[in-house]
Order: C-alpha cells, then structure tokens, then sequence
C-alpha cells in the first residue's frame, strides 16, 4: 500500500513538485488523463495559496477507499498562515485579496469530488480535497 | 528552467515544458518582450503542446505575455493546448480572452502568414 506523502511547500518549485508527485500518486490508482490533469492542476491551485497567503505549509498526498472498496486521492494543504477571514467569500469565484484571478480555490473544488476547508484566522487552514476513481 | 525560443525568419516560436513554476513564466515574459524587438519579430508562437498543467496562475501569465507582444506590434498564437487540458480550463472558468489558439505548430504559423501577407 502507498503510505502518505508529505511535500512541503515554500516556493513555486514546490508547487510543481506537489503536482508532479500527485499526479504520479493518482496515475498508480489508474486514473485517467483527464483525471490526472484536473488532480494536478487543484493540486497547483491549492499549493499556490499556501506561497501566497501563508508562505509556507504542506500538501499532504493519500490513498482513501470508499466502503465498496472504491478507491480515491486525497489531497490536504495544510498551512499555519494568517487563515481564511471570510471562507465563504473565499470560495466564490472571482474574489481575491491577492489581486490573483480569483479562480484557485473554487476552481481546485470544482475539479475535484469532495472539498472541505476549515480556517481559523491566525491559525491556519486545512482544505482536504477527494477525488474517486469512477 | 529556461523555456526554448527559437527564432524562424520573421517569428519566434516558444516551446514550454510540462514542469514550468511560477518564475519560469516570469522570465519567459522577460525574455520574450526582449526578442520581440531585438529580432522585430512579426509573430510569436507559443507551443504549450507539452504543458500538462494550465492553472490559473500560468493562464493569466500567458495572457498577459500575449498581451504585451500585441502592443508591441506582434502578434501571439498559442498551439498545442491539450483536450484534458482544456477540459480543465474550462472547470475552472480559465479563459484566453484576445489570444489566438491554433490546433498545432502547423495551424499557428500558417495563421501568422495569412497575417503577414495581408499588412504588407
């Protein structure tokens, strides 16, 4: 079984290399090309916030399997930054306190199945991000 | 990592890889603009044929350089964008407003050309 992989993230070469070990990660579970892109591009997104609003933090990369046995990428960035004042806001698109297109975290939902975030402003955020092989 | 442009007679054709960070495409910009008017290019392709991921952050960086080499009297095509890839740009509501795209190499400078002989 793949135990977790942890990339820290602190730089733009970081955000690649997330991406790339995602992607590597979810085309072992037999994703397909499409998958692998959207994974690996919410991947970018979510390692993106971590450089721009936090600095530094993780993404945490993983296995999960559903109760049919289905099995599934998990993604969590985890950052000890400044957190997410209105995460409501934070996941409409178009909003952005960074003067970015506003696109990274509703985007990275949408290319994904399950997407929860929990943010608590100077403490940091943890979004979890699922996608199920279908 | 330094991302190719070559020059071929009147247009620069740039060939980005798949494993491109942030920087990379903040010195591309640089790099480009400045072989724009060094070589008084009349075109730019842009082949992102190898380019696995377009997140927003490349998106808007692309534009902008495609938007710059227009005000600088060039224009830009960009060839090559993959279907997954573009299947993704559209979930995320990614859009290349104002920038030309062309199924490949091929396509894009045989655009260019129609372009060429009509301002001359």
């Amino acid at each position: 079984m793949i135990d977790e992989i942890h990339v820290s993230v602190s730089s733009d070469a970081d955000i690649v290399t997330a991406r790339q070990k995602g992607r590597a990660l979810a085309a072992q579970l037999g994703f397909s090309i499409t998958d692998l892109v959207m994974i690996a591009t919410s991947i970018s997104e979510l390692a993106r916030n971590i450089v721009l609003y936090a600095k530094r933090g993780e993404i945490i990369l993983g296995v999960a399997t559903d109760h049919r046995g289905k099995r599934g990428i998990v993604v969590v960035a985890r950052d000890d930054g400044p957190g997410i004042r209105d995460v409501k806001r934070a996941m409409e698109s178009g909003y952005s306190t960074s003067g970015s297109l506003g696109l990274g975290l509703p985007g990275a939902r949408r290319l994904m199945d399950d997407f929860r975030i929990v943010s608590e402003v100077g403490k940091g955020t943890i979004v979890t991000a699922r996608k199920w092989n279908q | 990592m330094q991302v190719p442009i070559l020059k071929q007679g009147p247009y620069l054709i740039v060939t980005m890889q798949s494993a491109l960070a942030d920087a990379d495409f903040l010195q591309l910009r640089d790099s480009v603009m400045e072989r724009v008017g060094k070589f008084r290019s009349r075109g730019v392709i842009m082949d992102v044929t190898a380019l696995d991921v377009m997140d927003s952050f490349a998106c808007r960086s692309l534009r902008d350089i495609a938007q710059m080499i227009k005000l600088r009297g060039a224009e830009t095509v960009m060839v090559g964008i993959q279907p997954e890839v573009a299947f993704t740009m559209v979930q995320l509501g990614l859009t290349l407003d104002g920038v030309v795209t062309a199924l490949d190499l091929e396509e894009g400078l045989a655009y260019l050309d129609r372009g060429n002989k009509k301002s001359r």
